[in-house]
């Protein structure tokens, strides 16, 4: 594919998002060892790249479907990284008023329309987005953000056969981090890579390196020029490492001591910058400068999130319907 | 006033909320050029375009998926899924997709979908087709779920399904699609949590839902010629259920059946017992007593399927012994 000219304010952009979603992480990984966090968290560090070259090829107006290690894309896509924390913490000025907490935050105001907890299950909502979207004659794309365990579900494929039997603006975005909870792709896929298994259904696929935001971004505007152009759908896997457990607390026994040195060496930001550095687009000192912002927002966004008021119990049966009184 | 089909009722309401609102549009196995299984969606596809009329591959559970992303950019979607059996398919999308969006998302979203479903009485479906699984539903918060006993019900019921902004679904009987009534003319629009009162009535208080209603009318009719009462309840609305409406009639009548089709294990009948067990006791002067199918699946053979699927003459039975001194 056609490489992009990388303008400096753009590599400062995607690298200062990748920061975001690390110092975030970071800070969520030790708040919930410290018992700060109530539930379980599931931590996208290493694959923060991924959701940064994604979301700097999405509009504002488009919309977006993520998975149960849904931090990164949230904040990459811009939503408030208080009301974020909020959530997670469980606090009523939380995206959900803390009825959802970390696996399920949707920020509607920044085209997130939710998070998953079941593996699978918001690819066809994502489809049904895109459904509306072409019938209602709008120009957005929807986009459904997924692992690599959850091609092995019948919805992907249920979907990926609709979407392109009716043409839907819709991508498909596969992190494919080699593991689906504790099993790797050796053990759950007949067929590596999910790229091949989207041409049965006639999708074009790209398979890139998903430590590159750069990469990433590439093949997502390719595959998105294909999609706005009514050309129907298309998916985009990439390929990254997650570092972390399934969820934190998981010892990951399941994985060799240099698997996970490996993972580690794949680091997105690290080499990203090693990147821009190499190429004269960064120096440290302003690398040093986006790091201190990233965790500069993100401790706002924490102490925020940990002095914000729970919810009142009282509301607890409020948003079960709609009811158009306005009574909840 | 005209005498109408019960499908034909479904198909009016349809086509009557296609015409009033652009959002409405239809999804399902076959529900597009073959006009649906039934007929229910015959010729809506010619009026409003394959589009808004979309047949979709047998894939219930993606289908059910997709009107919940749709739902939520402000389409109104109906599913249709071709027999109640089949919503074992879609449980997922039902209950941990649509039935939780609203509240998981702190309000955000709203969704606006109806999911039409039917089953039947003992026609002779066999087991995988004949089950009335509506307590599956109706265990479920953020779920509404009606059972329209008739063709005023058909299209009365469904409209409001369809302008709900909430997921309803809507369970239908093919039984009863032959049915033919009069129903009101002109936008006849039924509330969704309300009982009717079917046939008034002073000794006993029959509370019944979906088909059963038809039954406990015939009971009652048979029951008035030996000079005894009922009062037979459409409960209509499975969940919400209106209490309201029966612990009135029991004001009255102080003795109360509950008549379903699916099975009495965890049914309906058995929130509805229990509720009135805690808020009416001291009305009753009799046990509450149930009616509904046996503890197994629906069997294919005319007489295996009538010693599980009870009838009026079960409703008579359960009305002798709330009477009896």
């Amino acid at each position: 594919m056609p490489a992009e000219e990388i303008d400096r304010a753009l590599a400062r952009r995607l690298l200062a998002t990748m920061q975001l979603i690390r110092a975030f992480e970071e800070a969520v990984r030790d708040h919930f060892a410290a018992r700060h966090i109530p539930g379980f968290i599931h931590l996208s560090i290493g694959q923060e790249a991924v959701a940064a070259g994604l979301a700097s090829a999405l509009e504002r107006e488009d919309y977006l479907y993520v998975t149960h290690r849904g931090h990164g894309h949230v904040i990459a896509k811009g939503a408030d990284l208080k009301r974020v924390a909020a959530e997670i913490f469980g606090k009523a000025s939380g995206y959900c008023r803390g009825r959802g907490g970390s696996m399920h935050i949707a920020a509607f105001e920044v085209g997130v329309l939710g998070a998953n907890g079941v593996v699978g299950a918001g690819l066809p909502h994502a489809a049904g987005a895109a459904w509306a979207l072409q019938l209602q004659g709008r120009q957005q794309v929807a986009v459904a953000v997924f692992g690599d365990g959850a091609v092995n579900t019948g919805l992907f494929h249920e979907t990926a056969n609709i979407a392109s039997l009716w043409r839907l603006p819709l991508l498909l975005l596969c992190e494919n981090n080699g593991y689906a909870e504790f099993t790797p792709l050796s053990v759950h896929a007949a067929v590596e890579s999910v790229a091949e298994r989207a041409a049965a259904y006639r999708l074009p696929a790209w398979r890139v390196d998903g430590q590159d935001p750069l990469a990433v971004r590439a093949a997502v505007r390719e595959a998105l020029g294909r999609v706005r152009a009514g050309e129907g759908p298309a998916l985009v896997e990439c390929l990254t490492w997650r570092v972390r457990g399934h969820y934190e607390g998981d010892p990951q026994r399941y994985r060799s001591s240099t698997e996970l040195e490996e993972a580690v060496a794949h680091d997105p930001l690290r080499l990203f910058a090693e990147r821009l550095r190499r190429e004269g687009l960064l120096n440290e000192a302003e690398e040093a400068e986006v790091a201190a912002q990233a965790r500069q927002a993100v401790a706002e966004a924490i102490a925020y999130a940990q002095e914000a008021a729970f919810p009142d119990p009282a509301s607890a049966l409020e948003d079960v319907l709609y009811q158009p009184s306005g009574a909840g | 006033m005209a005498e109408k089909r019960y499908v034909r009722a479904v198909n009016e309401a349809l086509c009557e909320e296609m015409e009033r609102d652009p959002a409405v549009c239809l999804l399902g196995v076959d529900v597009g050029a073959p006009g649906g299984p039934f007929g229910a969606t015959r010729g809506l596809r010619e009026r409003f375009g394959p589009q808004r009329v979309r047949d979709t591959p047998i894939s219930e559970a993606a289908v059910v998926g997709l009107a919940i992303g749709a739902a939520t950019l402000g389409l109104r979607p109906v599913v249709e899924i071709m027999f109640m059996d089949f919503l074992a398919l879609v449980m997922d999308q039902l209950v941990n997709q649509a039935a939780k969006m609203r509240y998981m998302t702190g309000g955000q979203a709203k969704l606006p979908l109806v999911v039409r479903t039917q089953t039947g009485y003992r026609d002779s479906a066999g087991p995988q087709h004949a089950q009335s699984l509506e307590a599956w539903l109706t265990h479920v918060p953020g779920l509404k779920v009606v059972m329209p006993s008739g063709p005023c019900e058909a299209k009365g019921l469904l409209k409001a399904a369809i302008r709900d902004d909430n997921p309803v679904i809507v369970v239908e009987n093919r039984t009863l699609y032959a049915l033919a009534e009069e129903v009101p003319d002109g936008d006849y629009v039924l509330p969704l949590e309300r009982a009717a009162i079917k046939r008034e009535g002073r000794d006993v208080t029959i509370a019944s839902i979906g088909i059963m209603v038809r039954e406990a009318l015939a009971a009652a009719e048979a029951l008035a010629e030996r000079g005894i009462s009922c009062e037979v309840i459409d409960l209509r609305s499975a969940n919400p259920l209106d209490l309201q409406t029966v612990r009135t009639s029991l004001e009255k009548t102080n003795r109360l059946v509950i008549a379903h089709s699916a099975t009495r294990c965890g049914g309906v009948g058995a929130e509805l017992a229990a509720a009135l067990g805690e808020e009416a006791f001291y009305m009753l002067d009799a046990p509450i007593t149930r009616v509904g199918a046996a503890f197994a699946p629906i069997p294919f053979s005319p007489p295996l399927e009538r010693a599980i699927v009870p009838d009026r003459t079960a409703i008579i039975a359960a009305v002798e012994q709330v009477l009896a001194p």
